[in-house]
């Protein structure tokens, strides 16, 4: 029988909080992070709002040494801070620099959607153009090698078992969370810091307001601009961030008296093979729903058990279609499915963070008994108006909820979805 | 500029690369910046960088190769800058 794992650690840097604490209570207040993006104003962006996490250098400064923050840019300390965050709220120590004993039981998955584009913006193009490449000097392969975000992680905790990085767009939080458990579960590895990132940068997100897939019609009202589920959803505001999860065999954690946050049933990866509607930048509805129900099968868990859903939810056109893929994966009619949520209502896409910070939200969820507002959707889309009681507008109190469901996809025609249950001891 | 002046930039530049802070406390011309500060060995480009402009000299990659202590780069840029 393979291992059970658990969520025995939580890390957490949001547009509308950052840590457990305050980005707890900001999902229960339905509390939106989402602000007017100077630099999109400048550059003429049609879209000028996003949602960035507020303090990160700061935070960075007095988590880590001058010569870790010489290379760290904004995905770096979005993931290294939420990751030291999470071993900590496990109750494990940091580790002195100068001890060399390595943790060969630990790892990471940490993922990232787009990776160090700033630092592609900012120094590699113009020093290269500019016949300066030895300018660059040493801090620049790191800040953009794709895995330079697990490796960062692994330096400063001494990981020792697989440190990788994954990317599959916007589905790779959640993506990185299921690569976890299936590790833990083969008994190769005791712990893994699974989760995604996602640094603040405009020309991370230029490409997508070239696509016309940003929401440009609230540049005035930042806090109303992201709109999942709604008749006057306009596209997606693009957001920042890192979300990450100590996951860990329930043995480990039973050995040595760790605090048991919730358990990770079951997940599924799977792609639509742009086929059936699904292309490069839509999902194909059978790929979503297999995926759901394949997560449900791996989990045990019947879909009449499901008490809420996070959803994947956007604010683009495809909102409607994805609600239908619920109802049908989990064979329900309109009016008998579960609360469904968006986080991005909140705190914007964070693409390649999304899935871990969601996550995380999940996991708050089930352990304070709520299931967090949908915000900006009082005016539900006419497509999803049959679901329409099904969305909660303010925070639902709810003591009873034992199994929250959490899908991502992503550009790849890619989805990965996750089975979170309370943990009772 | 006196070699003392240089030594003093030399280290204002290093320390921020330095892991080993203990050793920044009685650094002298003799420190070596690999083994006793503890600098990461990838990160003596970017150092070599900062000493260019900061003395606003040019150092070749074999002038780099002898720098092992702080005062082979005091001298180094003692002689550069004449």
């Amino acid at each position: 029988m393979s291992n059970r794992v658990v969520v025995t650690g939580i890390g957490v840097l949001a547009p509308n909080g950052n840590g457990v604490r305050d980005f707890e209570l900001a999902l229960r207040k339905g509390l939106s992070g989402i602000r007017v993006n100077e630099k999109m104003v400048e550059c003429g962006f049609g879209s000028h709002v996003a949602g960035v996490p507020q303090g990160i250098d700061e935070i960075a400064e007095s988590y880590f040494s001058d010569d870790l923050l010489l290379a760290m840019n904004s995905g770096h300390r979005c993931g290294a801070i939420a990751g030291v965050d999470a071993w900590t709220d496990a109750g494990l120590e940091r580790p002195d620099p100068d001890d060399d004993r390595v943790d060969w039981d630990t790892g990471a998955v940490l993922g990232t959607g787009i990776g160090g584009m700033d630092t592609i913006a900012n120094a590699v193009v113009p020093m290269t153009n500019a016949k300066k490449v030895r300018r660059l000097g040493s801090i620049v392969v790191e800040q953009v090698m794709s895995s330079g975000v697990s490796a960062r992680l692994s330096g400063i905790l001494a990981l020792g078992n697989q440190v990788t990085t994954n990317s599959s767009a916007c589905s790779t939080g959640s993506e990185a969370i299921s690569m976890g458990v299936e590790r833990i579960r083969r008994g190769l590895a005791k712990r893994m810091l699974c989760g995604g990132v996602e640094g603040a940068s405009h020309y991370i997100w230029a490409g997508f307001d070239a696509m016309r897939v940003l929401c440009r019609r609230f540049n005035d009202a930042p806090e109303s601009a992201s709109r999942p589920m709604s008749a006057t959803a306009a596209g997606f505001v693009p957001s920042a961030g890192a979300g990450v999860l100590m996951l860990e065999s329930l043995e480990s954690a039973q050995e040595r008296g760790a605090r048991i946050h919730a358990e990770v049933a079951g997940s599924a990866i799977n792609c639509g093979g742009h086929r059936g509607g699904g292309s490069m930048t839509a999902p194909n509805p059978e790929g979503v729903s297999r995926c759901i129900q394949a997560a449900l099968a791996d989990a045990q868990i019947a879909p009449e058990e499901v008490d809420a859903i996070n959803g994947h939810l956007t604010a683009t056109g495809a909102d409607p279609k994805e609600v239908r893929s619920w109802a049908k994966a989990l064979g329900c009619s309109p009016s008998d499915l579960p609360p469904i949520t968006s986080t991005k209502s909140m705190i914007g896409h964070a693409l390649g963070a999304a899935g871990g910070i969601e996550s995380v939200a999940c996991v708050l969820m089930l352990k304070g008994g709520f299931v967090h507002p949908s915000i900006n959707c009082e005016d539900v889309h006419p497509e999803i108006e049959p679901y329409a009681a099904s969305i909660p507008h303010a925070a639902l109190e709810t003591p009873d909820l034992q199994v929250v469901v959490k899908a991502g996809f992503g550009f790849g025609d890619v989805n990965a979805c996750l089975v979170f249950r309370k943990w009772n001891e | 500029m006196d070699q003392t002046e240089i030594f003093e930039k030399v280290v204002k530049i290093l320390t921020p690369y330095v892991k080993n802070q203990k050793a920044l406390e009685g650094i002298s011309l003799a420190t070596h910046i690999l083994d006793d500060l503890k600098v990461n060995s990838a990160r003596l480009v970017d150092v070599v960088l900062e000493f260019e402009d900061a003395f606003d000299i040019e150092i070749d990659d074999d002038d780099v190769d002898k720098v092992e202590t702080v005062g082979n780069a005091v001298e180094l840029i003692e002689a550069k800058i004449g």
